[in-house]
């Protein structure tokens, strides 16, 4: 701690810099991997400010007297307050700050789309760069990771009640930190045999290392915290039996069912979805060539879709040996729904991107192997619902790429094991779960949020709806869940 | 952690374990399966639920050691414990209310149909049992369907019982009526062929399939399977099916993804395991 005074501009500054000073200051870019050496391997690709670019970076915000970044912030962490803390040396103090207002910020550090929230409304990327704040909650989240003994264990006087969580993605991770400051006893159902969800099936090492998720997992169980891990709900249990022996309960299922792209030759060998490549990887550790999980390494590999699933697909292909990893996408760059950080660093790595293409084919050799993927070039026409122009194809453009591997990246669907065996629980046509303002369901004290009530959304989302979903859980616990508006909740995103 | 409490030898290849799992005991049906997971770092593999004891809150598994993660798991002991094992999984057998049902089981596919023959016998329907194996040393779970109504046994050496392949034990049943379902587990050539045969009588006949899988929740799409030319999972949408319309080639076909990594995984295990004896 006794280095930490030393440091920065608090040593030599100790009075807060003049705005026209911090405005002198460039954004510090993040350290990273080289490019061609992390495209062969699963270490994490960004390496993390050093103590002393944070505090630098953390003096170019303005502390602007309305910070907007606070209202961007899905979960409205106090942005400002913890960056000035940490500019002022006190690393600790940001950091109780931070994490008092987000309970995984190692995970969003790393994986939110800042570009388009925090960062896209900060005063300074009216004229030049944002601050960026990213960069430096990972910073304050790591440093809180690593000095744990520094934190003193909040124990809130017991409330007597117990909460049932289905489901531990980050959803469901967020609520039960928020519910055991609460003082609830909380008790997370997970289905696989690990907890973190999509944070340690999906999203890869080299973006998020697992370890990383486990110490978050680890500080929510040093709080109190219960995981009930192989625990399948709707199967293990229906959610009316937990009802029973809960005060309350969140489902945060996740979405669950990969989508198919419906195309001949589908189930051909070397056809993934992502979700099993993913899993597969991650959850199952088939990066690592030890591992008893079996994956297939291709050669070319084509992976169809633009979000940031299909980043991580095409990445992992790359870093398992393939010499082509290539990413199909029906609409044109602008339209890429993927973090634009994690582009910027796929194109570094070698990824090639073919844009307004489709699949129309799975093409296999005679003993039942992916050969090759046809595809059918696309023009953007229209718009359409989503306000995106409709890609609509090109007559006899026709073409086929050679590969051996193909991964479906298109999105998911609501998985129906929780949900067809709550006959109370109202959903809506595609399956997901409806609830009101207060992310109340249907059913009387259950709560719902994430993936299965928005569709295939990011993780900052879900965890804007775990921390809504246990204020409102505690406030119906006490009997203060007010009425909801009666108009219609969060619908699904499609 | 589910300590095994009982442990024993079936066939050659074929290991039963009685495990305690008190939950599934309490709820599981037959049909069902569970995605069992020796330890940390070990696959998760699908296994049906062979039988339950309620009251001792235990299942039982069937195992054949065919690959690595079986072979661990069949060398486990009584009092290892197995780290997860997570359902029951998949839709229960749908069960015929009155009349005659074949079960016909194949190697380790006879613990999978001897639970659904159980529960057709405790009903009401009568069960004529077809099981088969290489040789005598082979057939499992005998005692136990003669439980549930006759029983047919075939060898394919003649050793034991009736000399040649279930499908011909089924074909004679068929050819005297009076059938009104068969279920057919084993290997996927088996339950091909008795697919095949019972087609032109008409019969309906039920598969159990036991694709590659993860999570058995629906969630990987691995082990989905074209029945009628559409995929369905056999997690979630099975792991029955009507064997009529099963794309049986295709089913085969993928079961193979892993062979080249099966095997090399397995010679690494018997090599170390025999350095380890």
């Amino acid at each position: 701690m006794s280095d930490l005074s030393l440091s920065g501009r608090a040593a030599e500054h100790p009075e807060p810099l003049p705005k026209k000073e911090r405005m002198k200051i460039d954004r510090g870019s993040m350290p990273e991997q080289d490019a061609m050496a992390r495209a062969r391997n699963f270490a994490e690709v960004n390496l993390g400010y050093s103590e002393q670019l944070a505090i630098i970076e953390a003096d170019r915000c303005l502390q602007c007297p309305k910070p907007y970044c606070i209202a961007g912030c899905p979960v409205a962490v106090n942005i400002p307050n913890f960056i000035r803390l940490l500019g002022d040396g006190n690393i600790k103090a940001a950091a109780d700050s931070l994490l008092g207002d987000n309970a995984l910020p190692c995970v969003t550090g790393r994986v939110c789309p800042q570009e388009t929230q925090c960062e896209q409304v900060c005063l300074r990327a009216k004229t030049g760069k944002p601050v960026a704040i990213g960069y430096l909650e990972r910073f304050v989240a790591d440093w809180a990771i690593n000095h744990g003994d520094v934190f003193e264990a909040a124990h809130p006087a017991p409330s007597g009640k117990k909460v049932a969580i289905v489901g531990s993605g980050p959803a469901g991770l967020t609520a039960a930190g928020e519910l055991t400051k609460r003082g609830h006893a909380v008790t997370i159902f997970e289905a696989f045999h690990a907890a973190g969800g999509v944070l340690i099936y999906g999203i890869p090492e080299f973006r998020l290392p697992k370890d990383i998720v486990q110490k978050e997992v680890d500080r929510l169980v040093a709080d109190g915290v219960e995981i009930r891990p192989n625990q399948i709900i709707g199967k293990t249990y229906t959610l009316p039996e937990l009802r029973e022996q809960f005060d309350a309960i969140f489902v945060a299922v996740g979405a669950g069912l990969p989508v198919f792209m419906d195309v001949p030759g589908e189930n051909l060998k070397g056809v993934y979805s992502a979700n099993e490549y993913l899993t597969r990887v991650n959850l199952m550790g088939a990066y690592n060539p030890d591992s008893a999980t079996p994956i297939l390494h291709g050669k070319r590999v084509a992976v169809v879709g633009g979000g940031n699933v299909a980043m991580d697909s095409v990445r992992t292909a790359r870093r398992l040996g393939a010499a082509e990893s290539v990413c199909v996408y029906r609409r044109s760059r602008d339209e890429l729904p993927a973090r634009g950080e994690e582009v910027h660093h796929a194109e570094q790595e070698g990824i090639r991107f073919e844009f307004l293409t489709a699949p129309v084919e799975v093409l296999g050799d005679e003993k039942g192997w992916v050969s090759g993927l046809k595809c059918i070039r696309m023009e953007l026409g229209e718009p359409d619902a989503s306000g995106r122009r409709r890609p609509v194809e090109i007559p006899g453009s026709e073409f086929v790429f050679p590969c051996d591997m193909v991964v479906v990246a298109i999105g998911t669907k609501s998985n129906p094991l929780l949900t067809s065996t709550s006959p109370d629980l109202r959903v809506n046509k595609w399956g997901y779960i409806e609830i009101d303002d207060n992310l109340q369901t249907s059913m009387d004290g259950v709560f719902a949020g994430g993936d299965i009530v928005r569709g295939a959304a990011t993780v900052i989302l879900a965890m804007g709806d775990g921390k809504k979903a246990a204020r409102n859980i505690d406030a119906y616990l006490r009997g203060e869940l007010p009425a909801p508006v009666p108009t219609a909740g969060v619908t699904a995103a499609h | 952690m589910h300590p095994i409490v009982r442990k024993a030898q079936l066939s050659p290849n074929v290991t039963r374990l009685v495990v305690e799992a008190p939950r599934i005991a309490e709820i599981r049906q037959p049909g069902q399966f569970v995605i069992v997971r020796r330890g940390p770092g070990a696959e998760r593999i699908p296994l049906t639920i062979a039988d339950v004891d309620r009251a001792a809150g235990t299942i039982t598994l069937v195992i054949q050691a065919i690959g690595k993660s079986t072979h661990e798991l069949t060398s486990l002991a009584v009092g290892d414990a197995i780290t997860d094992i997570a359902g029951p999984l998949g839709n229960p057998t749908k069960l015929l209310e009155a009349g005659h049902a074949v079960c016909v089981g194949g190697g380790v596919g006879t613990a999978v149909v001897y639970p659904i023959a159980q529960a057709l016998a405790e009903r009401g329907v009568k069960v004529t049992s077809i099981i088969g194996g290489r040789s005598k040393e082979w057939v499992i779970c005998e005692d136990e369907l003669r439980a549930c109504g006759d029983v047919i046994v075939c060898t394919d050496d003649g050793s034991y019982g009736r000399h040649g392949f279930v499908t011909e034990a089924l074909k004679d049943l068929c050819e005297a009526g009076g059938i009104d379902e068969v279920f057919a587990v084993g290997p996927v050539p088996m339950m091909r062929a008795c697919s095949e045969l019972t087609r032109p009588y008409a019969i309906h006949t039920t598969v159990s399939l036991n694709s590659i899988m993860i999570d058995g929740t629906g969630m990987c799409g691995g082990c989905r399977v074209a029945i009628d030319g559409k995929s369905q999972y056999a997690c979630v949408d099975g792991p029955e099916f009507d064997g009529h319309k099963v794309d049986f080639r295709q089913l085969a076909d993928r079961l193979t993804t892993y062979r080249e990594f099966e095997q090399a995984a397995l010679e690494a295990w018997q090599t170390s395991h025999a350095e380890a004896h």
